[in-house]
């Protein structure tokens, strides 16, 4: 990544005044990457950003809060921090917001789709459009839009909304809307399908709550409705009905609050297409009050304010 | 359901306590014929209503959730039903993201004078769950079962 020293120099200034900068680095191989927690100087060379920065770090502001942190934020993630700010769940002085211009991050479930079951990896190198990935002997050639998260092809935000130091030059919005194909398919497909197919996907979570502990905006952390015995709103069945409410839950406790990250999707192990739920979610919210998530720190979140006469919430008659 | 053993569906009602549970004791005094398929629940506001029970209710295998509060501007606490109205529109458009028929869940206001258009309301629901006919069940543990199981504890 060609700003990354600019970032290094950057936050080398600003350290001295913060607690602590969380940013990632490089992982168990070389196709992963991990949450990295700067706190001297000498940690910083081990910053690396790029395609394999894939967690949303904001995830971890809330629990940080009351200490000076600095967090280096994807566009998506400025968003869930800006949602944050909104709900005053982190205090606007307390954090340093390092932005970068992104150019999309990886899905590791796409990788391991094309690769197959690999072993050790021994070395990956991207170059413009192609991914080189070296496993077991064997070099694997494949492309980079191949392996590029879906929400990266419909992203509108690569540059960090909010920052307090932004490094390289901002980058327009990616002109591609390939991602957009799966909201699309999903929006054909009638309502006993819909029905079958939730179903379907929903049976194979093993309720792990990962897609929760990844998610930015699940704040409730150690208050969760899913684990609550009163009310006891969950059993701990291993029916479809549970799981699937578990995940109703989920995504009605984020309406009007998410911005997308996509962390649930990729922190599922079981693949489960939690992000189309969110989408679609999330386009109902914004044709009825023309609001998204996570991009003015001003604007009130939709389900926490009220209009006396709602414009696009008609009366039935009855 | 001992009289209309078959006929009837499962519909629950979540009525706010000042306007629509007082409508529907208004419609009873008034003796105003009315389905009995819905069961009612009596809530303190439209505003303490989560969304979340509607959800519940419908996966435990109600056919139908009829919301009825005060009219908007009408609110015993003010502003509790213009909160309700907004979680409610959501959950109305979230329910076919599922695959549930988006008629299975309505929400309305009653005032407590108007026993006559609370007889309408639940004749109307009622008529359109019969015509929807009883929910897809899914699977999961049966209340009945759980029941047995906690008496053999006790």
């Amino acid at each position: 990544m060609k700003y990354q020293q600019e970032l290094k120099d950057s936050i080398r200034k600003a350290l001295p005044g913060l607690d602590v900068v969380i940013a990632w680095s490089a992982g168990y191989d070389p196709l992963h990457a991990t949450p990295h927690f700067i706190r001297r100087e000498e940690d910083i060379d081990r910053l690396e950003i790029g395609p394999f920065s894939v967690h949303n770090l904001a995830t971890y502001l809330p629990g940080l809060r009351g200490k000076k942190v600095g967090i280096v934020v994807k566009g998506c993630d400025s968003r869930s921090v800006i949602e944050l700010l909104q709900e005053n769940l982190i205090n606007r002085e307390d954090v340093t917001i390092f932005g970068f211009p992104c150019t999309g991050v990886v899905d590791q479930t796409k990788i391991r789709k094309a690769l197959g079951h690999t072993g050790k990896v021994d070395f990956c190198q991207i170059a413009s459009q192609t991914v080189v990935i070296g496993a077991g002997g064997e070099e694997h050639k494949l492309r980079l839009s191949k392996v590029l998260a879906d929400k990266c092809f419909s992203c509108q935000y690569p540059n960090a909304l909010i920052s307090d130091h932004f490094v390289g030059e901002k980058i327009s919005p990616s002109a591609q809307t390939e991602g957009g194909d799966d909201l699309e398919a999903f929006e054909n497909m009638p309502l006993p399908e819909r029905f079958a197919f939730w179903q379907k996907e929903m049976d194979r979570c093993i309720r792990c709550y990962a897609c929760r502990n990844a998610c930015p905006m699940c704040v409730c952390r150690d208050h969760c409705l899913a684990e609550s015995r009163d009310p006891h709103w969950l059993s701990q069945e291993d029916s479809v009905r549970d799981k699937w409410m578990f995940q109703l839950i989920h995504a009605y406790h984020l309406a009007g609050r998410c911005t997308e990250c996509g962390e649930c999707q990729r922190a599922c192990p079981m693949d489960i297409p939690l992000l189309l739920l969110k989408k679609k979610m999330n386009k109902e919210i914004k044709e009825l009050f023309q609001y998204e998530a996570g991009v003015d720190p001003e604007a009130t979140p939709p389900l926490l304010s009220f209009k006396m006469e709602e414009e696009n919430i008609k009366e039935r008659e009855w | 359901m001992p009289v209309l053993k078959g006929k009837e569906l499962r519909i629950v009602g979540f009525l706010c306590n000042w306007c629509s549970y007082g409508g529907a004791d208004t419609a009873g005094v008034g003796r105003f014929n009315q389905p009995t398929d819905l069961r009612i629940i009596r809530v303190p506001c439209s505003g303490r209503i989560d969304p979340l029970f509607i959800m519940k209710t419908l996966m435990n295998g109600a056919d139908g959730v009829l919301v009825s509060g005060c009219h908007p501007r009408d609110c015993h606490y003010a502003e509790g039903n213009f909160y309700a109205r907004r979680r409610l529109e959501v959950l109305h458009r979230f329910l076919p993201i599922l695959g549930f028929e988006p008629g299975r869940f309505e929400y309305t206001w009653v005032s407590a004078s108007e026993g006559q258009r609370w007889q309408q309301v639940v004749t109307r629901f009622t008529e359109q769950i019969h015509k929807l006919g009883p929910a897809p069940k899914i699977a999961g543990p049966e209340a009945s079962a759980t029941l047995r199981q906690m008496e053999a504890v006790l």
